[in-house]
C-alpha cells in the first residue's frame, strides 16, 4: 500500500511475544504473584525495556519524545483491566507520522498494539484502553515517515489486569460479540487534551496541514471479550485460550485511515479513538478480525460534528 | 469455660450434620457416630481444638433467631483478615443457614464460632449472596463441617472465571498464612428464579436477581421475621461498588423497593434497616453516576474524565468514596457508552 522501508517488526513480533508470554506465565505464575505482593517502593529502573528494546525497534536510535510525543495514563489505575491511554504527537520539520507502537514493559506480551496511519499527517492522536498486569512503564514510540523514532513514557501502578476478568455480565458479552459502534466525539476531549498535554496542537496549523480540510475525531468500539490468554477457568484449571481482536482497519471512502495490529493487551470491548482529516467521503468503513479468524465489519456515516 | 462448651457441642453438631454431608452412608453410621467419644473421632477433635482458640465474631440478634455480624467499613487487609462484609445466620428448629462467610477462611471460622456460641444445631446451608471474596472466601470453614453451599445459578461460572485472580488478590491483601488457605469453593446448589430452604419450622426464600451489583446476586428472605438479607444489592454508608450493570441495578432497585418487609440487612452498612428507606442514598448515588456519565459521553469526554469527575457531588455522603468511585465511574462509562 505504501513504501515499507524501515519499520517496526510489529505483527510478527506481537505474535512471537504472545506465544512467549503465554508459556512464561504458565510456568512462572506463583513467582509473578509473589512479585506482585511486594511492589517496588520506587519507580523501577528500565531493565525490562533494555531487555526487550532490540526486539521492539532493533538498533534504530530513539529520540526523546519530549515536546513531540505525549502519553497520558493514570499513575494509579482505577481498574487494571481498563486503563485509559491517550497518545498525541506533533512531528517537527515536515515529518509525518507513519506508525505508533504502544509498549507495556511488564506485560507478558509487551507490545500492546501497533497503529499505522494511512494518510501523511504531522499530528496524531490515539486513545485506547489496555490491561496492565503489574507496575509498569507504558511507552508510545512514534515512527516518522523518514524512519526516525520518538518515544515518551508514563509509569502506571496496576496489578493483575491481564488475568482480571473484566466481564461483568458474561451472558450480555456473548450475546453482543462483534457488535460495533462508532462515535464522533467532538469538542470535549479535544479541549481537555489541549489543557492536559504538553503538546500544543493549534487547530489553525492543523487545518493548514490538511489544506483547510476538517479534522475529526472518531471512536471505534467493538464488543469482544478480548481474552488475553492469561485468564484461567477454575473448573477446568485451563487457561482460557487467547481470543482477541488483532486487526482493525478503518477507512473512509476506500482510503485507509488507521490500522491496528496486535491488540493482545487491549481491554475487553476494545476501543480506539483517533483524529483524522476527513477526505469528504460520507462513510467510515471498519473491518476487524479476531484471533479465531472471525471478521466483523460495519459502515458508519461520518458525522462531521456540530459546526 | 465457654470455649470448652463450644468444643463439646461441636461434636454433637457434626453427628447431626454427617448425613447431610455424605460422610455417613446410613442412619446406622450416624447412630454409631453419636455413641463415639470425642477422642474417637480425630478430625472432630482437631477441629474442635482449633475452634477453641478462635475468637467468635460479634453478632447481634436483629429478630428472633436472626443474627447479623456488622462489619466495619474497610478494604481487605492483613489485620482485618477480610472481615469487612456483613454476615449472618438464621436458626430454625432443625438447622442453621449462614449467609455469607467473610473474606478469609479465618473469618469464616470466627463466624462459625459465633454460630456455636448461640446454637448446637448443624449448619445445613451456606448461602452466598454473590461472587466477591469478602462475602464467600470463608466458605471452606463451613464446607468442612458438612454445609451445602448455595448460590445464584451464575455463581459457579463467575467463580470459575474469577477465582484464580481472586487468589492472586488474596496474596496481595491478606497475611500469607490467611492467603494460603484461600479456596473459592463453587456452590453445591444453584438457584434460578426462587428457591425455598426449610430449616425446620422456618422457611427461607432465596431469589436470584437479574444483573445488578454483579451478574450473580442472590437475596435471602426469612419469612417468619420478614428479615431480608440483600447482600451487596444494598450498600448503606459504604459507597456502592459496581461490578454488574448500572442500568440493571437501577431497574432492580425499583422492583426491590416495592416489597413489604420488616427490615433489610445490607451487605455493607448497619446490621438492620427500615425498608425501603434504606435504599434512598444508594439510589441517589447510582442515579447521579448515571446522569454524570451520560452527560460526559454526550459531551464527547473520555473515560478518564469520568473517573475524575463523575459522582463527585456525592463525595461527602459516603465512606470509601475515593476507593470505589473512580472504578464505578469507569465501569459506568464502559456500559453507558454503548447506549
Amino acid at each position: 500500500m505504501t513504501a515499507t522501508g524501515r519499520h517496526l517488526p510489529s505483527a510478527a513480533l506481537a505474535l512471537a511475544l504472545v506465544a512467549g508470554g503465554f508459556s512464561v506465565t504458565l510456568f512462572a505464575g506463583p513467582a509473578a504473584a509473589q512479585e506482585a505482593a511486594q511492589p517496588a517502593a520506587q519507580e523501577p529502573a528500565e531493565a525490562t525495556w533494555e531487555a526487550i528494546r532490540f526486539d521492539v525497534v532493533g538498533d534504530t536510535a530513539i529520540a526523546t519524545g519530549e515536546g513531540v510525543v505525549a502519553i497520558e495514563a493514570p499513575y494509579r489505575a482505577h481498574d487494571a483491566a481498563i486503563v485509559p491511554i491517550d497518545v498525541t504527537a506533533h512531528l517537527p520539520q515536515g515529518r509525518t507520522v507513519k506508525r505508533m507502537t504502544l509498549v507495556i514493559d511488564e506485560n507478558p506480551a509487551p507490545v500492546a498494539a501497533t497503529f499505522t496511519f494511512g494518510e501523511p499527517q504531522a499530528d496524531m492522536a490515539v486513545s485506547t484502553r489496555v490491561r496492565i498486569n503489574s507496575y509498569s512503564w507504558v511507552r508510545a514510540i512514534v515512527e516518522a515517515d523518514d524512519g526516525s523514532l520518538y518515544m515518551s513514557k508514563r509509569y502506571v501502578k496496576a496489578s493483575g489486569g491481564c488475568s482480571a476478568p473484566a466481564l461483568k455480565d458474561a451472558d450480555a458479552a456473548l450475546a453482543q460479540l462483534g457488535k460495533m459502534k462508532v462515535r464522533f466525539p467532538e469538542g470535549g476531549d479535544k479541549a481537555a487534551a489541549a489543557t492536559s498535554t504538553p503538546i500544543a496542537v493549534p487547530s489553525a496549523s492543523t487545518a493548514a496541514d490538511a489544506g483547510g480540510a476538517k479534522r475529526l475525531k472518531a471512536q471505534i468500539m467493538i464488543r469482544h471479550p478480548n481474552y488475553s490468554g492469561l485468564q484461567m477457568n477454575q473448573l477446568t484449571q485451563l487457561y482460557i485460550p487467547a481470543h482477541f481482536v488483532n486487526d482493525i482497519e478503518i477507512s473512509q471512502g476506500g482510503r485507509m485511515l488507521l490500522k491496528m495490529e496486535g491488540g493482545i493487551s487491549l481491554s475487553e470491548d476494545p476501543t480506539i479513538a483517533f483524529d483524522f482529516v476527513s477526505n469528504g467521503s460520507p462513510v467510515l468503513d471498519v473491518k476487524a478480525i479476531d484471533t479465531d479468524g472471525q471478521v466483523f465489519s460495519g459502515a458508519f456515516p461520518v458525522d462531521t460534528g456540530r459546526s | 469455660m465457654r470455649h470448652a462448651l463450644a468444643a463439646a457441642s461441636l461434636v454433637a453438631v457434626l453427628v447431626v450434620a454427617a448425613p447431610v454431608a455424605g460422610f455417613a452412608a446410613s442412619g446406622n453410621d450416624a447412630a454409631v457416630a453419636a455413641d463415639a467419644t470425642p477422642s474417637g473421632t480425630a478430625p472432630t477433635a482437631a477441629t474442635a481444638a482449633a475452634l477453641a482458640t478462635i475468637v467468635p465474631l460479634a453478632v447481634a440478634e436483629v429478630a428472633p433467631g436472626v443474627f447479623v455480624h456488622e462489619a466495619p467499613f474497610a478494604l481487605i487487609a492483613p489485620a482485618n483478615r477480610g472481615d469487612i462484609a456483613n454476615l449472618g445466620f438464621i436458626v430454625g428448629d432443625d438447622a442453621v443457614a449462614v449467609i455469607d462467610t467473610g473474606g478469609s477462611v479465618a473469618t469464616g471460622a470466627a463466624l462459625l464460632a459465633a454460630v456455636r456460641a448461640h446454637t448446637d444445631k448443624p449448619v445445613r446451608y451456606v448461602v452466598n449472596t454473590h461472587v466477591h471474596p469478602d462475602h464467600l472466601a470463608g466458605n471452606a470453614a463451613f464446607a468442612r463441617e458438612g454445609a451445602k453451599i448455595v448460590g445464584h445459578h451464575k455463581l459457579a461460572r463467575a467463580l470459575a472465571a474469577r477465582a484464580p485472580f481472586y487468589r492472586e488478590q488474596a496474596n496481595r491483601q491478606l497475611a500469607p498464612a490467611d492467603a494460603a488457605q484461600s479456596d473459592f469453593l463453587a456452590p453445591d446448589i444453584a438457584v434460578e428464579g426462587t428457591m425455598r430452604l426449610d430449616l425446620g419450622g422456618r422457611e427461607l426464600v432465596l431469589e436470584a436477581h437479574p444483573t445488578a451489583h454483579t451478574d450473580a446476586d442472590l437475596s435471602v428472605l426469612d419469612v417468619e421475621s420478614g428479615t431480608w438479607f440483600l447482600g451487596d444489592l444494598l450498600f448503606a454508608g459504604h459507597l456502592p461498588s459496581l461490578d454488574g450493570s448500572l442500568t440493571g441495578w437501577l431497574a432492580e432497585m425499583d422492583r426491590l423497593a416495592e416489597r413489604p418487609v420488616a427490615r433489610v440487612v445490607p451487605g455493607h452498612g448497619p446490621r438492620a434497616m427500615a425498608w425501603p428507606d434504606a435504599l434512598v442514598p444508594q439510589r441517589r448515588y447510582l442515579a447521579r453516576i448515571a446522569a454524570d456519565v451520560r452527560a460526559l459521553i454526550a459531551e464527547g469526554r473520555s473515560i478518564s474524565a469520568a473517573a475524575e469527575s463523575a459522582g463527585l457531588s456525592e463525595r461527602d455522603a459516603w465512606a470509601l468514596f475515593d476507593e470505589f468511585n473512580p472504578h464505578n465511574a469507569t465501569a459506568a462509562f464502559q456500559e453507558l457508552e454503548w447506549e
